[in-house]
């Protein structure tokens, strides 16, 4: 019991790390209807910025700022120079494109950075919070940071004008336009936000499993299958899938399959979800019109 | 408007030339892939034969993608299970290694068949994510221990290379080479004809308006599946040969980035074209070894921004610009006793 106790709490902590990168695909889907497949490469790419700030001596909260900052307007320049050629490409184009920003981003940071491992400092203290706690003062950190993301990104899709905007533009870019959306603009204020928050989420995750060019490629997929299981609309579905995915992966890691197949779990709840529930727990059902 | 009329009517005998020169043009292709392996090193030859391999691989992806408009971004996955069927038989069952090909196409054929059943209720995005996972996940099932009696686990199977029929008085590289090249014949020439002939069209009906084509009396479920297990059995079968001529499978060869090779080569070759698959293929074999002399990161970057460009600028690929400009290259080939005479003609008196 004991055990299964720690399994839970570490799958949470696990868990938070999905669900942050989750909400940036949710984002990117919320303001494109794409999924964004180099979201976890943008996001390792903005951790070597973090990291290249805070060696060049820079104090830790000014380097995370800065890094989002630099994110944002990085998400929106490659929406608008390398995606605006596709916006009216089928959607295997736009796929595909993605695909090739991953290989830039990862081959980049490969080329810029070595692939040697690099140790990333966390903003929070190493002790634990008592002696008997299940999780560390990093793990908290991470579940508070990303639950204030979280909230963040609900009140401005759905309070905020802009946010509407935003919606407005993905749902139904030509009849947005007409009421006067800049629906161009709309799109690549989805990708910055997405990269910027992405970069929270590579900043969070690197001191857990240390800097290198590969270090998403397995996150990556526990994410998509999170905001998935959540439903990719909703940006709370993906804080709850990825806490879903986060403990599902623990138990079944610890006790049915063991630790080297845990990839194999994440497909079967991505085919699952698409088979059973195509919305997700929370999204909503999409209506396609013949 | 007037003087544009010459150019067309040129450009329309060229047309016509076409077809016999496309006859030609395979003859002598063939011709000098036949004589090829009796003028170059066997290194080449190895990588002639990867060549071939991998152009059936890109091919069953293309017959996927780029006609039928389902997009698999882990096909990698089906070059593996091939590989493995193939290298299982001949390792731990002791099969001879050209009938190990068959039951690797069989078993490729049959996975196929069940990820393209839930591969129907996936479109686009959705479809691409879960090959996507496919992709990501099988080395790691390769790799586990339960399966480790077979699969051999990380070490993966080590094979023999195969020796060339006595009576055949070839080098055991060129052996291989000509049997990828028969193989690599029959597999095209089939996909010609299914290609134009019913299913093939039924095929490019779904990708351009799948509501259409069922309005039409197309069994857009049954052709979509078909689609799946023919692309998946030819991945399988470049697989199955890909593991003979390499001799060697583990999981770590069948990692995320073949799939993307392969997804790369159709971008690159031509999506939708059968030609294309040699060019892609070409691409993702000579690349690589002249990107890594610059950085190890470089084949990867260039992956990627061909990738970005070609999809922004060629749409058609290698297969495209050649199909428009060799005609013209050709014609103008042809012209060329005719203008040297009328030039002599003129210099003599």
């Amino acid at each position: 019991m004991e055990g299964l106790i720690q399994q839970v709490f570490a799958g949470l902590a696990n868990g938070a790390i999905y669900a942050a990168l989750g909400i940036a695909l949710v984002i990117i889907y919320q303001a494109t209807h794409h999924i964004n497949f180099a979201q976890g490469e943008m996001a390792m790419f903005s951790t070597y910025i973090a990291w290249s700030l805070i060696n060049a001596g820079i104090p830790y909260w000014w380097a995370f700022a800065a890094t989002i900052v630099l994110s944002f307007v990085g998400g929106v320049a490659i929406q608008r120079i390398v995606l605006r050629p596709f916006d009216h490409a089928p959607a295997l184009s736009v796929i595909l494109v993605s695909v090739g920003l991953l290989l830039v981003f990862n081959s980049l940071a490969g080329w810029l950075f070595t692939y040697t491992m690099k140790s990333f400092p966390s903003p929070f203290p190493a002790t634990a919070p008592s002696p008997t706690s299940y999780l560390s003062m990093h793990e908290i950190g991470i579940i508070a940071v990303t639950g204030a993301m979280l909230a963040m990104v609900y009140a401005f899709f759905r309070l905020t004008p802009l946010g509407l905007a935003m919606r407005a533009a993905a749902e139904n870019p030509v009849s947005s336009a007409l009421s006067g959306i800049n629906v161009g603009r709309m799109l690549a204020t989805g990708w910055g936000l997405a990269a910027a928050v992405g970069a929270v989420a590579g900043m969070l995750v690197a001191p857990i499993v240390f800097l290198d060019p590969n270090m998403m490629s397995g996150i990556i997929i526990y994410s998509l299958a999170a905001a998935l299981l959540g439903g990719i609309t909703n940006p709370w579905g993906a804080m709850v899938g990825g806490f879903i995915v986060g403990i599902v992966e623990n138990i079944a890691g610890a006790y049915l399959l063991g630790t080297e197949v845990k990839l194999a779990i994440a497909l079967a709840i991505i085919v699952g979800v698409l088979l059973v529930k195509p919305a997700g727990l929370f999204g909503q059902r999409s209506v396609k019109r013949v | 408007m007037f003087a544009l009329t010459p150019a067309r009517k040129s450009i329309d005998q060229t047309r016509s030339l076409s077809l016999r020169w496309h006859v030609g043009a395979l003859v002598c292709i063939i011709c000098i892939a036949l004589l090829l392996p009796m003028f170059v090193t066997n290194y080449r030859i190895f990588q002639a034969t990867m060549l071939l391999v991998y152009a059936i691989a890109v091919f069953g992806l293309n017959i996927l993608t780029g006609y039928n408009g389902q997009i698999s971004i882990g096909h990698g996955a089906f070059y593996a299970i091939g590989a493995y069927t193939a290298a299982i038989l001949i390792d731990y069952y002791g099969w001879p290694y050209w009938l190990s090909i068959a039951p690797a196409a069989f078993i490729c054929f049959c996975v196929g068949i069940l990820i393209g059943i839930p591969a129907l209720r996936l479109e686009g995005h959705y479809l691409a994510l879960a090959t996507f996972a496919f992709a990501m996940a099988l080395p790691q099932v390769l790799r586990y221990k339960a399966f480790e009696h077979w699969t051999g686990g990380v070490q993966g199977i080590s094979l023999l290379k195969p020796e060339a029929p006595a009576a055949l008085p070839v080098s055991p590289d060129a052996w291989l080479y000509y049997l990828t090249l028969a193989i690599t014949l029959l597999l095209f020439w089939l996909g010609r004809n299914l290609l134009h002939g019913r299913l093939g069209y039924a095929m490019t009906a779904i990708r351009d308006n799948s509501i259409a084509a069922a309005a039409m009396g197309i069994n857009v479920s049954l052709c979509k599946t078909i689609a799946f297990a023919i692309s998946a059995t030819y991945t399988g079968i470049a697989g199955a040969l890909g593991a003979i001529v390499v001799q060697f499978v583990a999981p770590d060869s069948f990692n995320f980035f073949i799939s993307i090779s392969f997804i790369v080569a159709v971008v690159v070759g031509g999506i939708g074209t059968i030609s294309g698959a040699f060019y892609g293929a070409a691409f993702i074999i000579f690349m690589p070894n002249w990107a890594d002399h610059i950085s190890k990161a470089a084949p990867w970057a260039v992956y990627g921004l061909c990738l970005i460009l070609f999809l922004a600028v060629m749409p058609g690929g290698i297969a495209s610009i050649i199909s428009r400009y060799l005609p013209i290259v050709i014609h103008s080939i042809s012209r060329l006793p005719i203008a040297f005479r009328t030039l002599v003609a003129r210099i003599s008196p």
